[in-house]
């Protein structure tokens, strides 16, 4: 039971990780980026090929994970998604699915279509026992790292200038604009970040669940129902929802295998009818 | 709730909606083409294969694509959940025609055509109004959403629909208990493109009649569109549950002629496939599917015939391309060809 709550908390914690760049991107730009997922595979695979080919420590990894996902994420930013800012809401999504193709695709031919792991470095490995439940070490690190992440974004949005600037441009982007805050870097930032978030999320992922090329499809619908749980307007909405979610999803799968794919996305519909702006947001903004 | 169009429209808007509404001559060509390949690739001609299985496949796609111009290219709905009445489609024709073991009430195709459209335009209705509220990101997720629990839906109940494996050996009679579906899809062929001719042709009444501008003025914005008068949900649910029994017949037309029904049917990428396949063509045209639905396949063909594995990398490609440099996919690119060629001399 307490294996199980552990087990949904660390998935939860990182659901966040991977979704909270899209949460920002969504609420800063009002931007549908289906492709966020791909930039988490980018991570994925480079700590796979980084560990698996070459050596590296699994500690190196994550630091380039991130730094390679963010760049990754800039250049395209700057390339192809700026085009895209006044385009409908249609464009977006045709376009960030072609990106989902393309990337799917090259994966595929570098790295194979089948399901690829990590050895996880022996201090991470193992089960320790807490009152009662044995628990993954690796977990335990998951919980820890992104419990971290989400204290130091929280207190960047919270305390630090470029938080208070991001704040004022998601909730109303025009007058920020007329402030003289300069959105468009503020976003392009973002963007870089929430990518660098999801490569490191992507690169924790595959100590837990393998990666394979369909890893932005399968996971999409988790990030888009994070976002609608949650809320694009706070960083604390998304944290929660991906709590929840990690551990209904988790339990779910436990103890009801045969409706345990109904569950999450019966939640997401029902949330998306009653409140429509999120679970965990104020009623009207 | 009424959606009875204003059938008299006098004056000058009348005559415009009326000349709109005349069959052009490359109409005219456009189905004619779509006959004589029935000729082309029907095994009559010594040497050329026939090819009429995959032209049913692309006329039931179309026939989707279609269905998904009808709320997104005229009433501006984004959706990414088509799919699933299509697969619901598949199985209500294939579960029926399995039931009656190929012979007359239950097996009958077009009985099973009307109650997958049945089936589906009520699933449409009761769907629809989760569609209404929200905006396009909300929408997105809601069809997708729906989408996605049919398709667990038919994974799990295994003892109507086959599970993972679907359904297999789904006979039908013969149509009007006089033509029998044969090996090389010759019937497969002409019926598909009967079906597809008759639901085209409603689409065309409808989206040339007052209903159908009103949804153009809904596309535009609802918000002006509701304060000239039109009662905008009423309208939105209309043609959402039309297309959505226009899109189960497209599925109990594939499961009709490939005598199965299987996940896959129901499965996003068919919804995204068939999204794709519209915007390609373009959306607004109501021959941007079934031209889209021709190019897709016959990409996929010649694609895939060299490197069938990484189809979806130029699929992709294809798709930010035409996003970023594209207006109104293939027909939009002829349209504007063709203005420019006619205006020549003219001044803009």
């Amino acid at each position: 039971m307490l294996t199980i709550l552990f087990d949904g908390v660390a998935y939860g914690m990182l659901l966040f990780v991977l979704a909270i760049g899209l949460c920002v991107t969504l609420g800063l730009m009002n931007f549908i980026n289906l492709a966020h997922g791909a930039f988490a595979m980018a991570g994925g695979y480079l700590t796979i090929v980084m560990m698996n080919r070459y050596g590296v420590s699994f500690y190196w990894s994550l630091p380039a994970a991130f730094v390679f996902s963010a760049i990754l994420g800039a250049v395209l930013e700057h390339t192809l998604y700026v085009h895209l800012y006044t385009k409908s809401h249609l464009d977006q999504v045709l376009f960030s699915i072609g990106l989902v193709f393309m990337a799917t695709a090259i994966v595929d031919y570098f790295m194979g279509a089948n399901q690829q792991t990590i050895n996880l470095p022996s201090s991470l490995e193992g089960r320790v026992d807490f009152l009662g439940a044995s628990i993954g070490v690796y977990r335990i690190f998951t919980i820890v790292l992104c419990g971290l992440l989400t204290i130091g974004l929280q207190f960047v949005l919270s305390k630090t200038r470029f938080g208070s600037r991001l704040r004022a441009a998601v909730d109303d982007g025009r007058v920020a604009r007329g402030m003289g805050i300069d959105v468009t870097k503020i976003f392009a930032l973002t963007f870089a970040v929430g990518s660098g978030l999801a490569g490191l999320g992507g690169a924790l992922s595959t100590g837990i669940i393998s990666m394979d090329p369909t890893f932005p499809l399968k996971y999409m619908i988790y990030f888009l129902i994070v976002i609608s749980v949650g809320g694009a307007t706070t960083i604390t909405g998304p944290f929660f929802a991906s709590l929840l979610l990690g551990v209904a999803d988790v339990a779910g799968k436990y103890y009801m295998p045969a409706v345990g794919g109904f569950i999450i996305y019966t939640i997401m519909v029902a949330v998306l009818i009653l409140r429509p702006q999120g679970l965990f947001t104020r009623a009207s903004r | 709730m009424s959606m009875a169009p204003h059938s008299k429209l006098d004056g000058e808007a009348g005559a415009r909606l009326l000349a709109k509404a005349q069959w052009r001559w490359y109409e005219v060509l456009f189905w004619l083409a779509a006959i004589s390949l029935y000729f082309v690739f029907g095994d009559f001609i010594p040497g050329i294969p026939t090819k009429l299985m995959l032209l049913s496949e692309i006329v039931s796609l179309g026939l989707l694509a279609l269905s998904i111009d009808l709320v997104l290219g005229y009433a501006g709905i984004v959706t990414l959940g088509q799919g699933a009445f299509f697969g619901l489609g598949a199985y209500v024709a294939g579960v029926m025609a399995k039931a009656g073991m190929g012979v007359f009430p239950l097996s009958d195709p077009l009985l099973g055509l009307l109650a997958a459209a049945a089936v589906c335009g009520i699933a449409g209705f009761l769907t629809s109004f989760l569609v209404l509220r929200g905006s396009d990101l909300t929408r997105l997720m809601v069809t997708l959403g729906v989408a996605l629990i049919l398709a667990e839906l038919a994974n799990q109940m295994r003892w109507l629909t086959g599970g993972a494996d679907g359904l297999q050996g789904v006979t039908s009679s013969p149509i009007l208990g006089q033509w029998d579906f044969d090996l090389w899809g010759r019937t497969a062929y002409l019926y598909s493109l009967a079906v597809l001719f008759v639901c085209f042709w409603l689409s065309r009444r409808i989206v040339h009649s007052t209903f159908g501008l009103s949804l153009k003025a809904i596309k535009g914005n609802a918000l002006r569109a509701r304060a000239i008068g039109v009662p905008v949900n009423a309208r939105l649910i209309a043609i959402y549950a039309l297309a959505a029994a226009i899109a189960g017949v497209a599925g109990a037309l594939l499961a009709q002629t490939t005598q199965s029904a299987s996940p896959d049917m129901i499965a996003f990428h068919r919804s995204a496939d068939a999204l794709l396949i519209l915007v390609f063509g373009g959306a607004g045209y109501l021959y941007g599917g079934l031209i889209g639905a021709v190019l897709f396949r016959v990409m996929q063909d010649v694609i895939g015939a060299f490197t069938l594995q990484y189809w979806q990398f130029w699929l992709g490609l294809v798709l930010v391309l035409l996003v970023l440099f594209v207006r109104g996919g293939v027909i939009g690119l002829l349209e504007g060809w063709w203005n420019r060629m006619t205006r020549t001399g003219d001044a803009p």
